[in-house]
């Protein structure tokens, strides 16, 4: 069943039984499906990572192209013919007998030479296309990934911290504090997912963190109702009633003893959470409710592709959605891979 | 049967008790000041003090509760701030139209779905099973979002089968002019993730002992899965669709908005754009309440449809 208990009734001679970790590291490594999308999802997070590092994508908020640049693979643009006006050739016409302020001549040329500013040349062409004011499609679905996957991250650690909190404490104790718990537990399920976002949305405004927050904080349910039971399950199990009668204090028992023996469980609903969350902060951006203006995310990305659209200008829209097909596609097969590895007993469902 | 009613009505009153004071003390202490949100950004002080004196902001905070819980029993939700609209009217003028869109997702979802996962499921394995759960993967990692901007596009700008948006008085011409591209784009949506789930509750059934007893005793495929599988499927799949049944109420909010249909999803969405609290607070409390009605319902009709459910 586990390390600890087999630690404690193994006697010292005897073949050590592989820990559960082991054995689903094993289980995994023989699922090549589960291996590819676990490979592709690291090379994501190594993406996430350099990029918050600053080493990619840092000026992607550089106009560095023409409006709406096609991507390098179509070509230029054929220049428009806008008819406009000839620019007329010759030099200019000598007005300064006439212009009252010709003796000021050059005073207005060393104030102008002052402002005088760098028009960096700008490319036809991006190596993925550019948006609407120029800036590289690429840097930008590389930011909005790291956005994107930070935000559903972090908020599935955070309502995996809250419900397995809440869940112990359940589970555990019952009682009063089970039946409050229970309480608001009902509180939290009676309402609508997406109402319960919207509520805390209008309250806690906008911005990285508080779509963290507020994802945090509606999703934990599922996860502390798992928690619970397996808690109720295993606080009457022999390992911990024999910790109980060497002194071990509720919690110890709670987090040291029980918190190793569930945590398999806890890690594949967390990695089921991540993809919900994900496509949440997408709608919650594109919504304007989630990451603020200065930040860049899939969602807010969509938003503005949707108008491009009608343009003939898809490339951001198929950036965006490309890396959050890819990304969501690998992890959520990981996460099954994950769930088949270290809980045999679903497997063959799916 | 009547006690059992009675017993889950009486479990109802603290959870609805928990989502009012829930939403009573998120919106009084986590939100922006009512006043300075009504009055706008040129609103003097004493503007300010008149509107919370109107809305009894001044009085203390267990007054303002009670003032509150009495609205909430008498149904009078009061009236919204941006619209001066009263809410139940809010309600009365927006369900229309969402149940116009929803309730032909719900049922097209069910249809379309149910063959196909039958039929997958008893093929387990196939090249068709396989393939189809590769493709729902990758349909599934897909936003929802994208699916609707290029719906729009190809089938509203490009081919022009469709109007893009748009609603009309008539419910008529709604469903047969409007209704049809969001209803299209939703089903499809819904059918990679349905069709998954449809398809564990088949292979639970397919694996149970009466399917092998079944076909023992010489009875064709078609009465296997038709007169015994199918039954036993449909009550998790009834369950399933119970569940869904208070979604419809609360509407597709992005079909809402994207269609520009005046439902209840879009007035949502503006409330919560326009920090209009009694309208978010009202539809909270009122569909927290449905939802539970909703479930009561369901459970109940289980008891009539299959009897060997037990109602604790």
């Amino acid at each position: 069943m586990s390390t600890a208990s087999h630690d404690v009734v193994a006697p010292a001679a005897a073949q050590r039984s592989d820990g559960v970790w082991l054995a689903a590291w094993r289980r995994f490594k023989a699922d090549r499906v589960g291996l590819v999308s676990a490979c592709v999802v690291l090379a994501f997070i190594v993406l996430v990572a350099v990029s918050a590092l600053g080493w990619v994508a840092k000026g992607w908020q550089d106009e560095v192209g023409v409006a709406n640049a096609p991507p390098t693979l179509l070509g230029p643009r054929p220049a428009e013919a806008t008819g406009a006006i000839e620019v007329p050739k010759g030099p200019n016409a000598d007005l300064s007998a006439v212009d009252p302020l010709a003796p000021r001549y050059a005073d207005i040329d060393a104030a102008a030479s002052k402002y005088r500013t760098t028009d960096a040349a700008k490319a036809d062409t991006l190596p993925m296309g550019g948006d609407r004011l120029g800036r590289d499609v690429m840097s930008k679905a590389i930011k909005g990934t790291q956005i994107s996957v930070f935000v559903g991250v972090l908020a599935a650690v955070l309502a995996t911290l809250i419900g397995t909190v809440l869940g112990a404490l359940g589970g555990f104790f019952g009682g009063k504090v089970g039946d409050f718990l229970e309480w608001l537990y009902n509180v939290f399920e009676a309402i609508p997912g997406i109402l319960l976002i919207f509520a805390f949305a209008a309250v806690f405004g906008r911005g990285i963190g508080t779509v963290v927050l507020i994802l945090g904080l509606a999703g934990w349910t599922g996860l502390y109702r798992q928690v619970r039971a397996e808690f109720m399950k295993h606080s009457g199990r022999e390992y911990v009633r024999a910790a109980e009668a060497i002194g071990a204090s509720s919690t110890s028992r709670m987090f040291k003893h029980i918190l190793p023996n569930i945590s398999h469980v806890i890690l594949v609903r967390m990695s089921l959470l991540v993809v919900g969350f994900i496509k949440s902060e997408v709608i919650l951006s594109y919504l304007g409710l989630g990451v603020g203006v200065e930040d860049v995310s899939w969602g807010t990305m969509l938003a503005e592709a949707q108008s491009e659209l009608i343009l003939g200008y898809w490339w951001q829209l198929a950036a965006a959605t490309g890396f959050m097909a890819v990304f969501v596609t690998a992890f959520s097969l990981m996460a099954d891979a994950v769930r088949d590895a270290l809980d045999p007993k679903l497997r063959g469902l799916e | 049967m009547a006690a059992y009613i009675l017993r889950r009505l009486w479990q109802m009153i603290p959870t609805i008790l928990g989502v009012v004071l829930l939403v009573f003390f998120l919106f009084k202490y986590f939100g922006g000041d009512p006043a300075e949100i009504l009055g706008g950004l040129n609103a003097t002080p004493e503007q300010i003090a008149a509107i919370r004196q109107q809305l009894g902001l001044d009085k203390p905070v267990w007054v303002q509760l009670g003032l509150y819980l009495q609205s909430v029993a008498t149904f009078d939700w009061g009236k919204s701030w941006a619209t001066n609209e009263a809410v139940s009217h809010l309600f009365s003028s927006r369900l229309p139209a969402t149940l116009t869109v929803m309730l032909p997702i719900l049922v097209l979802e069910v249809i379309v779905a149910l063959p196909v996962a039958m039929w997958v499921s008893y093929r387990r394995g196939s090249l068709a099973d396989r393939t189809l759960m590769v493709v729902t993967t990758i349909a599934l990692s897909i936003s929802f979002l994208v699916y609707i901007i290029v719906g729009q596009y190809v089938f509203g700008f490009q081919l022009g089968w469709f109007p893009v948006q748009g609603w009309s008085d008539s419910t008529w011409t709604n469903l047969t002019t409007y209704v049809p591209l969001p209803v299209l784009l939703a089903v499809f949506v819904a059918l990679a993730p349905y069709t998954r789930l449809y398809r564990t509750f088949f292979l639970d059934e397919l694996g149970q002992d009466y399917v092998r007893t079944a076909r023992a005793k010489g009875m064709t495929e078609g009465r296997v899965m038709f007169s015994h599988v199918l039954r036993n499927a449909m009550i998790p799949i009834l369950t399933n669709v119970g569940l869904a049944l208070p979604g419809v109420f609360v509407g597709s909010f992005l079909i809402e908005v994207f269609f520009s249909i005046p439902g209840l999803g879009r007035e949502i969405l503006l409330a919560v754009n326009r920090s209009d609290y009694p309208v978010i607070q009202a539809i909270a409390v009122y569909l927290a309440a449905l939802t539970m009605v909703i479930n009561l319902i369901v459970d109940v009709l289980f008891k009539l449809v299959d009897p060997r459910v037990v109602l604790k």
